[in-house]
């Protein structure tokens, strides 16, 4: 046991004397900021992928459109986020001469990436709320679109935010790949802890008690957001 | 104020409706009968176009609105529609719901007139006297159209005893109530005819009565109606005209007296020994 309590010794003193905290609230803070930039863009994205997807087919420029989303969403599923990650940094972007640094090209394949993902939990979405409700709006005569922001989207997302809510929680625990990129995340700043003095043990543990304690709190906001959304179920 | 020309649809192949040809003028309340699967729902959905004819037209008001190049949305404003299963919106309170199209769409008629009128007046600078076109004054804002939508869809309410669920959720109701929010939903974008599929079907047997009574209501102040009905009464007393679709054509349409006296089609003598 002794020998526990040094490593812990040697692990606070990283932590606190070495510039350690500085290093993993650097990765905090890159890690929160990927997975939730990348969510946010992920479900633009996604909301407007699936809203071409479920567009009526019978005119040629939907159908364009569609098939193009569904090239896009095979690419993206199809492959690791690692590949997407080193081909925009190393391949891609250096191609077209783009300058970007590490984190936004992180941010950036996680936007797309969860967009693939988030478009076919939308489409499940809005398949799943009830045809009549597009058909009450148009009837009144609002438009396609008018009837999909006011009725149908917001239903949807009612409807999917448990699926959504993993979808996050997936983002965060995937941003432990960005390091491949050079970006310094969570996992980046405890492996370097751990190299500085060669002892991994402590910082592994502290790093997986961190990634457990954000899942913890985002499952919490997620029920606190259901809850609140449930109002128009409740009877008043 | 409706003419309907050698209407057909087909889905998928399938003829549903053969070249129905009916004419519905201002006040009349047409009521339609029919066998199950006979195409009267597809007949009431092609007359705003929720299903686009496959052949012949629509015209209302002058415009043929089965062409695919008219604004749909534009005259759909001016048909109510009312369904068998309500679909109010879920995530609106019935106050919303009332409101919702009104304020929209006027508050975008608003916002169209504002750009026109901007247009038209940097375009006068560079037009003669005689060819400046008109600015057309802005009487309302907004928050006026807000204002006036909520008073029209409190008044409605009060029209219906159901002031108080004002704030409530559709899933909070009873069909009945969901029913007749539809229907001032309807009458909330002042149309000029209401359209009605089986509006009393899906009802508790308790609650068909206050829904008919509304339309008996909306019939006596000389509102235009279409209504698929299987509600031989009310087709006797309130409607002045029966139609009897079949097979995809109308078969018979005649005055409520001589429909149900006098019957010619003998489908529909069929029909009415298994109904009545
Ligand atoms: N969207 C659709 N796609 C394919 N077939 C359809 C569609 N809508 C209706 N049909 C078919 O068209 C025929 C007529 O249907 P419609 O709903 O108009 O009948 P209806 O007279 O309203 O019957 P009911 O009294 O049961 O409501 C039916 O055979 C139905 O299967
Ligand atoms: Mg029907």
């Amino acid at each position: 046991m002794g020998n526990f309590e040094k490593k812990i010794e040697t692990f606070i003193t990283i932590f606190f004397e070495q510039g350690g905290s500085a290093k993993v609230l650097e990765g905090l803070e890159n890690t929160l900021t990927i997975a939730i930039t990348g969510l946010i863009i992920g479900i633009l994205i996604g909301t407007v992928i699936a809203t071409i997807r479920v567009l009526p087919k019978y005119k040629l420029l939907p159908r364009i459109l569609n098939a193009i989303c569904s090239f896009y969403v095979a690419m993206f599923r199809g492959t690791p986020m690692v590949v997407q990650l080193l081909v925009f940094y190393y391949v891609l972007f250096p191609i077209i001469g783009l300058k970007m640094t590490s984190v936004q090209v992180a941010i950036m394949v996680f936007g797309l990436n969860s967009g693939a993902y988030i478009s076919e939990i939308m489409r499940g979405g809005i398949q799943s709320v009830d045809p009549g409700q597009m058909e009450a709006g148009r009837a009144v005569g609002l438009s396609f679109g008018t009837t999909m922001m006011k009725i149908v989207i917001p239903q949807a997302v009612k409807n999917i935010l448990p699926t959504m809510g993993n979808e996050f929680i997936a983002l965060i625990k995937e941003t432990s790949v960005v390091s491949f990129v050079g970006v310094t995340d969570l996992y980046f700043a405890f492996n370097s802890i751990g190299s500085n003095s060669y002892e991994f043990m402590v910082p592994y543990l502290v790093m997986a008690a961190i990634y457990i304690v954000l899942v913890l709190i985002i499952s919490l906001l997620i029920k606190l957001m259901e809850r609140s959304l449930q109002k128009s179920d409740r009877r008043s | 104020m409706i003419d309907v020309v050698n209407l057909r649809k087909s889905f998928n192949k399938v003829d549903v409706l053969n070249g129905i040809n009916v004419t519905i003028n201002k006040g009349d309340i047409v009521a339609v009968i029919g066998p199950s699967g006979s195409g009267k729902s597809t007949f009431l959905r092609c007359l705003n176009c929720m299903e686009d004819p496959t052949g012949g037209s629509i015209i209302f008001k002058g415009v043929d609105i089965a062409d695919m190049k008219v604004d749909i949305n534009e005259h759909r404003r001016h048909m109510g529609m009312v369904f068998q299963h309500f679909n109010l919106f879920n995530n609106k309170t019935v106050l919303q719901n009332i409101m919702l199209a009104p304020v929209h769409l006027q508050c975008k008629d608003l916002k169209k007139q504002m750009r026109q009128n901007l247009i038209n007046s940097i375009l006068n600078m560079f037009r003669g006297e005689k060819n400046k076109k008109e600015i057309v004054q802005i009487t309302k804002n907004k928050e006026q159209i807000k204002r006036e939508a909520k008073e029209q869809a409190m008044t409605l309410l009060k029209r219906i005893g159901l002031e108080e669920k004002a704030n409530a959720y559709p899933s909070t109701l009873s069909g009945g109530q969901k029913q007749r929010i539809a229907i001032i939903r309807s009458l909330a974008m002042n149309p000029d005819v209401i359209l009605f599929d089986e509006p009393t079907s899906a009802l508790d047997p308790e609650m068909v009565g206050e829904v008919l009574e509304l339309m008996r209501e909306l019939a006596a102040e000389g509102m235009t109606m279409v209504v698929v009905t299987h509600e031989m009464g009310f087709a006797k007393e309130v409607a002045n005209r029966v139609i009897f679709i079949d097979e995809g054509v109308i078969k018979e349409s005649n005055s409520p007296k001589e429909f149900f006296e006098n019957p010619q089609d003998p489908r529909l003598k069929d029909f009415l020994a298994k109904v009545l």
